[in-house]
């Protein structure tokens, strides 16, 4: 049950604390979100920058970057995804421990971006894997990455625990392993997750 | 080039070069080694270019496959042939030239180059061309990493995305495609996977490959289709 935002800053004042339990573990958990420790191509330079004193991405608590997924609750697609790495990436995602958030990273990882049209990349990881923030950008400035980080905590924010609406991890019934694609002879196999990604009507 | 191509005649008898000549304005001409060249030819061309005193070309710089699909070329031939005719009531044989335009095809090959510097010498490029019988079952040819470290990943590559099969080579596996991958995207007649279905903004060669896969989609479609309407009762004739 939501608070008055009104009477909650009046109780403030009167020294009563006044939350529920939604919100202090939403508040928790967008608070320190620990990313992969995982580049793909060049945007993980970025990503890299971004850590870095200038942009300071531990002002938002996550600054931890784990080099394992077991540790790890948020994966950040940072490059291009090639048709020989996007079975391991998928497989990282599954090692990863709920709750798990994706962010796609620039171009190539939200699309393909400039090898859309070529044999060996992956038009877009959302085909395998379920992506909560999508970054255009070649590469995205740290900002970009910034903004999609809080984007992110918005979206943890406003996440119930119970009800219909309640996330994937708070699910019992959901499926939470996706089928990591088998390098065939002459592409993935299968193309895309169906349950994950379908064919966007396209306006002509 | 003609003295190195002399050098190498003089030095490694038997082997087969000649000079390919560049027509455009840098004037970079190669040398070839002529197909079927043995093995052994290759790699001791190969040592000599590297040991001689005077060429020392110590440095390999690069290796790169080059695809020549069969070429189909139209010449055209003067034929002289014998024609019945009849001039002034008389029927004659009369000997006539026509002009023909003949077809024959020129078939493909492979190729490895390799660019050759002396680091010693300071002098460079050379271009080497080794080609293969054809382009589908003889694409075998001497693997030069005995010789240059350098071109262990390189031909690896070729191997990789022309098929060229580089026998001695120390551990040809595929560097860029997974293991199984049966394809050679460089080659020229290689078919992409038709993964066409979402292009948001598609123009030119994009475009007409999205539309053909949506045509193809549909088709299939309307197949699916008429198989159902022949399943039930009587078919509306939508799926034909």
């Amino acid at each position: 049950m939501a608070v008055d935002e009104g009477l909650k800053i009046e109780l403030g004042k009167q020294g009563v604390f006044v939350t529920t339990i939604e919100e202090l573990y939403n508040w928790g958990r967008r608070s320190s979100i620990w990313p992969m420790q995982f580049g793909l191509a060049c945007c993980a330079i970025e990503m890299i920058a971004t850590t870095m004193a200038r942009y300071d991405l531990a002002r938002f608590g996550a600054e931890v970057f784990r080099p394992s997924p077991r540790q790890a609750d948020l994966m950040i697609i940072s490059g291009t995804v090639t048709k020989k790495m996007a079975p391991q990436v998928v497989r990282l995602y599954n090692q990863m421990a709920e709750p798990r958030y994706v962010i796609a990273m620039g171009a190539c990882a939200i699309s393909g971006g400039p090898f859309k049209q070529g044999y060996n990349v992956l038009k877009g990881i959302d085909r395998y894997i379920p992506v909560d923030v999508h970054i255009p950008g070649c590469p995205p400035r740290p900002e970009a990455l910034l903004q999609a980080f809080m984007t992110l905590q918005k979206k943890i924010d406003g996440q119930p625990l119970t009800g219909p609406d309640r996330p994937r991890f708070l699910d019992a019934e959901a499926q939470g392993e996706f089928p990591v694609p088998v390098q065939g002879e002459h592409d993935l196999e299968p193309t895309s997750n169906p349950g994950v990604w379908t064919v966007p009507v396209v306006i002509r | 080039m003609e003295e190195i191509k002399a050098a190498i005649e003089a030095a490694v008898p038997g082997a087969g070069v000649e000079i390919v000549v560049n027509p455009s304005v840098s004037g970079q001409h190669s040398l070839r080694l002529r197909p079927g060249d043995s093995v052994s030819g290759a790699v001791a061309v190969a040592k000599f270019l590297r040991d001689d005193p005077e060429l020392a070309l110590d440095f390999l710089s690069n290796v790169t496959g080059v695809d020549w699909p069969d070429k189909e070329i139209a010449e055209k031939v003067k034929v002289t042939r014998t024609v019945t005719k009849t001039v002034e009531g008389v029927e004659q044989a009369v000997e006539e030239t026509v002009e023909e335009t003949r077809k024959r095809v020129e078939p493909g090959c492979l190729e490895a180059v390799y660019h050759l510097f002396s680091v010693a010498k300071g002098h460079g490029p050379v271009v080497l061309r080794i080609k293969t019988e054809n382009r589908t079952d003889q694409v075998e040819l001497p693997s030069l990493t005995p010789v240059w470290r350098s071109a262990e990943f390189q031909e690896r590559e070729i191997f990789d995305l022309y098929g060229i099969v580089f026998t001695g080579h120390p551990d040809l596996r595929r560097l860029l495609m997974w293991e199984g991958f049966k394809d050679h995207p460089m080659r020229r007649d290689y078919v992409e996977p038709d993964d066409f279905e979402y292009e948001p903004t598609a123009h030119d060669e994009v475009l007409k490959r999205a539309m053909a896969h949506q045509a193809k989609q549909k088709a299939a479609e309307t197949v699916a289709g008429a198989a159902d309407a022949g399943a039930g009762a009587e078919g509306t004739g939508v799926g034909a």
